[in-house]
């Protein structure tokens, strides 16, 4: 059932309260004696409501969320695979969800462990030397790692490295990480076949060039085939490769981004590693490198002596910390068990089941839907609205159609090299009936959007609410409920 | 599904990957545990941990221990929101944005600000946003003024993000009397170059600021204030920055309806004024229609957004603390009015009884007001005092010489409604003479 409800100030009665709170058996302490004029009078506006108005509240907005859960999530570099309930469980543990950060290092060898381990099992994932999980998020690990290439290149005296090289098909963090970072943005073209070349790397490279942010398996599903040889341009020209890890999941096993020349590299636990998506966070972005940068990652790490792990803050050439304490540890302990279920056979499977799925779809949806592309996909595939032009429906309409079949619409205009795009990734957890049923939605789409326009044009028709007002809430924004 | 793909192999779909960098063997990681034997090293792992509930645990520094109403757990783990996606597709996503919304709200409501965002990674990172943000508004300004007595960890991280903006930190320092920031000393360091000045109430020692003070020589000067909690808790209390000048309020919510999980994920926030809001970070989740004229929410001012505006957006963040924000508005929405209060109440009751059974034992260091965290002076090295109460059981706080090198002799102590009367007469009874 779709039910809506009122926003929560619009309910309740005056002292009306949804927690039982103790008698704590001491003398009450008086705010206005302590804190004088600095002491707060209530809150006005502030929800009074019982517990069965909240749980019945937001039990009724959460009829109204699509979940990966309930259905197929095709959203291209997303990675929406199923999210395993026993890992939500063990993030739960008293002695995970109940440890105080500052716990001396003795009382916290299960914790520590426990990062030191995902840790290890990163860095041989992808093939380089050392990780760091402190990153909240995928660019939030694009922004560390570029402070270590920062900080690398002024180790060396290298300070007129100011230039990031970042190709037209990367995700919009990619550049304002850069700009973060202090660096400025030079843009690289992808060829015809959507890659990067070596040549084309050769040409825009100088003593100028910090690094080449390169996203592989790129986001146009596709693997950077040339990235061995356009690793070693930049090397060769005193310049580092970052690797864009939000694909990963397509090569778990296969290949490894460190052995391809790569000197950092973010990866997503929320995408790859199948930690929940949270309806945007938390996430969790670590951060791997080779040997050359280990001396600058942030503080605090790891390590361990004869006693056991140790937290260390004193590393004198970190850049320093990027956020409080260790990072969402309770996102890395759902990744940790994730790894540890799935084993070094699992996650090859994982990478294989993805990649043929999506083959499987782009070979069914290509009989109808255009390809911008026609070089091999990987784990995800991109298509354009060239064959929708002469019908007037926009790839915005299809998507907003597809709610309609009870689908959640692909990722749709982007990467921006492509007009209209739809990036489609299922995941290994889909089935190829969920595929199928899928690629039946969007052919019906196509039918309609040339026979009856006009339903496409105005969907969606069956949600709850149709379609929204953007421009509007742009134009004149309201940002919150005023309490009156 | 190959035949449709026309392979034989799925082998074949990696060619375009070079075979020099194809692996030939299986990764070096553990084989594969089945769910019962991983259930069993999650446990064994867990329970390496101190058992908070049973061992006597006054610590605080930024992580708080409060009581977690089994009904936030229960409604935030629903697959309906924790498996859901960001909510880019407005008709598909009503829960996480009409939820969002509401903590946006309470946000603004507790901050005494106009508007608040849909949440920052931790209050570290929303501290280092709120700086940038600053230095995008007063163009020209170059220098962010900041307390020493800010959380040590939110300092280093706003050093690490303004490492390459061309701005300059001073810090202020604080009152050794009183544990406020120096007024005085903060006067002679304003002038018509700063960008920003920061303090944080109540700040690391737990001492509540002259915040009417710090505001005043603030708009003398031109510099806005940032105003930035780490105890949300104490601003229901206490007059929130928003209510005296501040330009912007941020901070850390981890203690309305989140555990400490050894640091993260918590949920950071930040909040200001309308006209500023096109300079924001972060998401912002906006009222608007339908084409029918519901009422509904989606995401909007993404022209500020890395999606958008790439290089030019007003930060890089992306994926933040959606499931925790929906945590603390859960949270709220059960506290409410009345129970927020009562709560901090409580807390502050607890504290000021632990500071008078203490007193005793080890002297109050600092003579400013406090809400649930206070610093007293040991006899001599703090460390060693709090390992004999370890011994006992008790982690008794934290030892400020960690970050504070004249404080060696000091300890940070926090007290929360989970502390009852009997494990503060315990901590007091076992304390070192």
């Amino acid at each position: 059932m779709l039910m809506r409800d009122p926003l929560i100030f619009e309910a309740g009665v005056p002292d009306r309260c949804g927690a039982s709170l103790p008698d704590p058996g001491v003398e009450e302490a008086s705010p206005s004696s302590l804190y004088g004029d600095y002491a707060r009078g209530e809150i006005a506006g502030f929800p009074e409501v019982s517990e069965a108005e909240v749980v019945r509240h937001f039990h009724r907005l959460s009829t109204l969320n699509f979940h990966i859960d309930a259905g197929f999530y095709p959203l291209g570099s997303c990675t929406m695979k199923y999210n395993p309930k026993c890992d939500d469980k063990w993030a739960e543990l008293d002695g995970f969800a109940g440890a105080h950060p500052y716990l001396p290092d003795d009382t916290a060898q299960g914790a520590l462990e426990l990062m030191a381990l995902l840790e290890q099992y990163l860095t041989e994932i992808t093939g380089m030397d050392a990780t760091t999980l402190q990153p909240a998020a995928g660019a939030h690990g694009e922004l560390t790692g570029l402070l270590l290439i920062a900080a690398y290149h002024r180790s060396r005296g290298d300070s007129d490295r100011k230039v990031v090289l970042i190709p037209d098909t990367a995700h919009g963090t990619n550049p304002a990480s850069s700009r973060l970072a202090g660096f400025d943005i030079k843009g690289i073209k992808s060829d015809s076949r959507g890659l990067i070349t070596a040549g084309e790397v050769e040409k825009a490279c100088d003593d100028t060039t910090a690094a080449l942010m390169l996203t592989n398996p790129n986001t146009l599903g596709m693997f950077e085939s040339e990235i061995v040889d356009v690793a070693r341009v930049l090397h060769d020209r005193g310049a580092l490769l970052y690797c864009d890890g939000a694909n990963l999941n397509a090569i778990l096993g296969i290949a490894r981004p460190g052995d391809m020349g790569i000197d950092v590299i973010q990866v997503n636990l929320h995408k790859t590693f199948s930690t929940p998506h949270g309806g945007g966070g938390p996430g969790s972005g670590p951060v791997s490198v080779k040997k050359s940068l280990e001396p600058f990652l942030p503080v605090p790490r790891i390590l361990r002596d004869d006693s056991g792990w140790k937290v260390r803050e004193d590393i004198p050439e970190s850049i320093g910390r990027i956020r409080s304490f260790f990072g969402n540890f309770g996102v890395m302990a759902k990744a940790f068990a994730y790894i540890r279920s799935m084993g070094p056979e699992g996650l090859k499977r994982a990478a294989r089941m993805a990649v043929l799925n999506a083959n499987y779809l782009k070979q069914r949806l290509s009989e109808t839907y255009h390809l911008s592309y026609e070089g091999p996909s990987m784990h995800e595939c991109v298509f354009d609205d060239q064959h929708l032009k002469k019908t007037g429906v926009t790839t915005m309409d299809i998507a907003k159609r597809l709610l309609d079949y009870g689908f959640h619409p692909p990722t749709v205009y982007f990467p921006l090299v492509v007009h209209g795009a739809l990036m489609i990734e299922p995941t290994e957890t889909e089935t190829p009936d969920a595929i199928d049923a899928f690629v039946q939605a969007m052919e019906l789409i196509s039918a309609e959007s040339e026979q009856d326009p006009e339903i496409v044009k105005t969907a969606p028709h069956n949600t709850l609410l149709r379609r929204l007002d953007e421009t509007r809430a742009a134009r004149q924004p309201k940002l919150r409920w005023r309490h009156k | 599904m190959m035949r449709v793909v026309g392979i034989n192999d799925i082998d074949e779909l990696f060619e375009s990957i070079p075979s020099e960098v194809r692996l030939n063997l299986p990764l070096d990681i553990p084989a594969a545990l089945s769910e019962m034997e991983l259930d069993r090293l999650m446990r064994r792992l867990a329970g390496r941990n101190a058992n908070t509930a049973s061992t006597r645990c006054f610590l605080g520094g930024g992580a708080y221990m409060h009581h977690v109403p089994v009904a936030v757990d229960a409604t935030t783990s629903r697959s309906e929101f924790a498996t859901a996606y960001t909510p880019y597709q407005p008709e598909a996503s009503q829960g996480t944005l009409q939820s969002i919304f509401e903590f946006q709200t309470m946000v603004a409501m507790l901050t005494g600000m106009e508007v608040a965002n849909a949440s920052m990674y931790d209050g570290a990172e929303a501290l280092a946003e709120a700086a940038l943000m600053c230095l995008r508004m007063s163009r020209g300004r170059r220098r962010i003024v900041l307390a020493r007595s800010v959380h040590p960890e939110y300092r280093e991280t706003l050093n690490t993000y303004l490492a390459y903006q061309n701005a300059g930190v001073d810090e202020i320092d604080y009152d050794r009397a009183t544990g406020r920031l120096d007024v005085k000393a903060l006067e002679s360091a304003l002038g018509d170059d700063v960008a920003a000045v920061v303090v944080q109430s109540p700040n690391f020692f737990g001492v509540v600021e002259d915040i009417r003070s710090i505001s005043s020589a603030c708009s003398r000067s031109g510099a806005p204030l940032v105003g930035v909690v780490s105890e949300p808790l104490a601003w229901v209390v206490l007059t929130p920055p928003g209510e005296l000048g501040a330009a912007v309020a941020c901070g850390e919510l981890q203690s309305f309806g989140m555990y400490p999980s050894f640091g993260g994920p918590g949920c950071g926030f930040l909040a200001g004024r309308m006209e500023d809001v096109r300079n924001m970070p972060g998401r912002l989740i906006g009222e608007t229609v339908d084409a029918e004229g519901e009422r509904g929410y989606c995401l909007t001012l993404a022209t500020r957004e890395q999606h958008i505006r790439r290089g030019r957006a007003t930060s890089n963040i992306c994926t933040n603390q959606s499931l925790m924000a929906l945590r603390a508005a859960v949270y709220m929405s059960l506290m409410g009015k009345g129970g927020l209060r009562r709560l901090a109440v409580i807390n502050l009751s607890l504290a000021e009884y632990a500071k008078s059974m203490l007193d005793k034992k080890a002297s109050l260091k600092f003579k400013a007001p406090t809400f649930n965290e206070f610093v007293v002076r040991v006899g001599g090295n703090a460390q060693q005092t709090l390992d004999k109460l370890k011994e006992k059981g008790i982690i008794a706080g934290l030892p400020l010489g960690r970050w504070y090198p004249e404080l060696n002799d000091c300890v940070l102590v926090c007290v929360t409604e989970l502390n009852t009367r009997e494990d503060i007469d315990e901590l007091a009874g076992n304390w070192p003479d």
